[in-house]
């Protein structure tokens, strides 16, 4: 298919799998390197490996139970004595419950933590109280903190991996599970924190898309390619800092459209808009994303058409700047 | 290797008598310091800093050594005059730019710019879960040290704080020593005014408190060294089987300066001027040396 970095012909054969992805390489981790922690809020399980890594290393791998403000300081006690700790639970309770904690002895004290909120945005499919559209939003306003959202299960072993050394504190964001592989499972993808990936290059409107929303963009413009409409997709996997060379190259078609499963307000869209305007490059400019309101309960299947967040809704999108 | 250890009793109140008038002269230095809280923990400080924690101010990053945490920690002017007093800064660097954009000093304490800090706090209920990490690091490394966590009786009212008790003593964290400086009122409030701790209330009520979640805990005397120094020395040894130890520290905030002490409320912040910081100055000298003829 012209102008693609990447195969996508194969998109939607296998699943995102990120329940399974996390714990196997954090695990793996764990096994490799002796200061890697990995910490879970009631979500050890029973009768599986992270059990059994629990009983295995019992300091190192441990469930403080449902207690998120214990969770994320206690890893900033193990990170203070050197070790490298992986915090893992829902991304709302995460954050929300704990964000005094994140904000003062993750951010402020300036240690290594590693975050991972999964159910990202509406993944969750159990309505407002376990969705996270506002992760983006509090977390690009805390000085120190990396924000990664990746799109498949590939990208987040590539981002665990790079997260090991990284010496500063880090969210990852991971959707439920379920979701479509985005990259080929061979692929091997050169990852930066940091620098976004070029899914596909264009000349007349770039979709900014970021995490699960990366899938929808890429078939959006693979539709659109197939009527001549050159439409480039910027998988933007780190959203802070954001990758302003691959802003810059997107605005400079003169479109921009960009795609996040969270509040318009505060996210993606509200960084790459404020960056355009920074660098004074004319623009057309739109925020796709969850309205600034609770949605209705639903999975994605359901919630992304309804905000026109799917591909179809992303191509009309494009179509509607480019007419 | 220096360790800070004063044995005597006698010698400890001492002690407290001259981080009493530094935390005074401080409230000269700072207009709107906290004052209150400070005051009431200069003797559990003094207890922690200069006999049980074994500070080292030449070897702070030894990863056996035994820490201290102030989760309190708008009373970081206590360990900034506890650390002039030991040598580690002098007056003008801790007051010469205190508070301003390009000092190391200011209201609550900053790991990174201040030497002996183990965490920056400031936001209340946080250091009994810093402690919970490092305890399970210090396990996984075989490290027996003890954490020692200065906590206010207002601060205990911060459910994050109750997450750490449940876990600390579930999974036998007996390296996690509590001390509570327990002053009896918040900024608004004194106790059982507002909350109450279960039926006797008080530091009895928050002692029968961390005993139902499974810990060692001890009410003392906050302002009595003597009964102080026996609950530090009576401490159980670090074994990772046992229960953490909470002492409880009944105080008097504003303790030694008489016309702070009659009235928290107005002395929770403050600032003196050159005359009412002689009066306090007198008072301390008054109030150390009639409990050093209680020992003596």
């Amino acid at each position: 298919m012209a102008g693609f970095t990447w195969a996508v012909g194969d998109m939607g054969s296998s699943f995102f799998n990120a329940k399974g992805a996390i714990s196997r390489e954090i695990l793996n981790l764990v096994d490799k390197n002796p200061k890697v922690a990995y910490i879970n809020s009631d979500g050890t399980g029973k009768g599986n490996v992270l059990e059994e890594y629990s009983k295995k290393y019992p300091h190192r791998v441990y469930d403080v139970g449902i207690q998120e403000m214990n969770m994320v300081t206690s890893a900033c006690g193990m990170a203070k004595m050197g070790y490298i700790p992986y915090v893992q639970t829902f991304g709302p309770f995460l954050l929300f419950r704990a964000y005094d904690q994140v904000h003062n002895d993750i951010c402020y004290n300036d240690f290594p933590v590693k975050l991972i909120g999964t159910h990202a945005g509406t993944s969750s499919g159990l309505g407002p109280t376990h969705n996270d559209i506002v992760d983006f939003a509090i977390c690009n306003a805390l000085p120190n903190m990396t924000v990664m959202a990746p799109c498949d299960a590939g990208q987040l072993i590539s981002a665990i991996q790079a997260s090991e050394n990284y010496p500063h504190p880090l969210y990852i964001r991971v959707p439920r599970g379920e979701e479509p592989m985005v990259y080929p499972e061979d692929l091997e993808m050169d990852f930066q924190i940091g620098k976004a990936n070029e899914a596909k290059e264009g000349t007349e409107l770039y979709f900014i898309a970021t995490g699960s929303m990366v899938f929808h963009a890429i078939k959006a413009a693979a539709a659109l390619q197939e009527d001549g409409i050159d439409v480039g997709v910027f998988d933007m996997h780190t959203i802070k800092p954001l990758d302003l060379a691959a802003v810059e190259k997107a605005a400079r078609t003169g479109r921009v459209i960009t795609v996040e499963d969270h509040n318009v307000n505060g996210g993606l869209g509200t960084v790459v808009g404020s960056a355009i305007l920074e660098m004074g490059i004319p623009t057309k400019f739109r925020k796709i994303g969850i309205p600034d309101k609770f949605v209705p309960f639903g999975y994605p299947e359901t919630i992304y058409p309804a905000y026109g967040m799917d591909a179809a809704g992303l191509e009309a999108a494009a179509r509607e700047m480019l007419a | 290797m220096t360790k800070i250890r004063i044995e005597s009793v006698p010698d400890l109140i001492r002690k407290t008598g001259d981080i009493r008038k530094a935390v005074v002269r401080a409230a000269r230095n700072i207009p709107g310091m906290h004052f209150g809280g400070p005051m009431s923990a200069v003797d559990p400080a003094v207890m922690i800093y200069y006999k049980y924690l074994g500070f080292d101010p030449d070897n702070l990053d030894d990863p056996e050594r035994n820490m201290v945490i102030l989760s309190k920690g708008h009373n970081g002017i206590l360990f900034y005059t506890i650390y002039v007093d030991m040598g580690m800064y002098t007056d003008e660097e801790l007051y010469g730019k205190y508070n301003t954009i390009d000092g190391v000093f200011g209201p609550h304490p900053n790991r990174k710019t201040i030497k002996g800090i183990e965490v920056s706090t400031g936001s209340l209920g946080h250091g009994l879960n810093w402690a919970v990490g490092i305890s399970h690091a210090r396990q996984d490394m075989g490290i027996k040290a003890r954490t020692f966590v200065l906590l206010g009786d207002g601060e205990m009212e911060e459910g994050s704080n109750w997450e750490a008790i449940l876990y600390a003593a579930s999974h036998h964290q007996d390296d996690i020593v509590a001390v509570v400086d327990f002053n009896n009122c918040s900024a608004s409030f004194e106790t059982n005014e507002n909350n109450r701790w279960g039926e006797k209330g008080g530091a009895e009520g928050l002692a029968d408190a961390f005993r139902a979640f499974g810990w060692n805990a001890m009410v003392v005397d906050g302002q009595d060294i003597a009964q102080m120094d026996a609950a530090f020395a009576s401490i159980p040894e670090v074994t990772y089987a046992g229960k953490p130890t909470v002492i409880i520290c009944d105080t008097i905030k504003g303790a030694g300066v008489k016309f702070m002490s009659d009235r928290p409320y107005a002395w929770h912040q403050g600032g003196l001027d050159d005359e009412k910081m002689e009066e306090a100055l007198a008072l301390v000298e008054e109030y150390t040396q009639a409990r050093l003829k209680e020992v003596e």
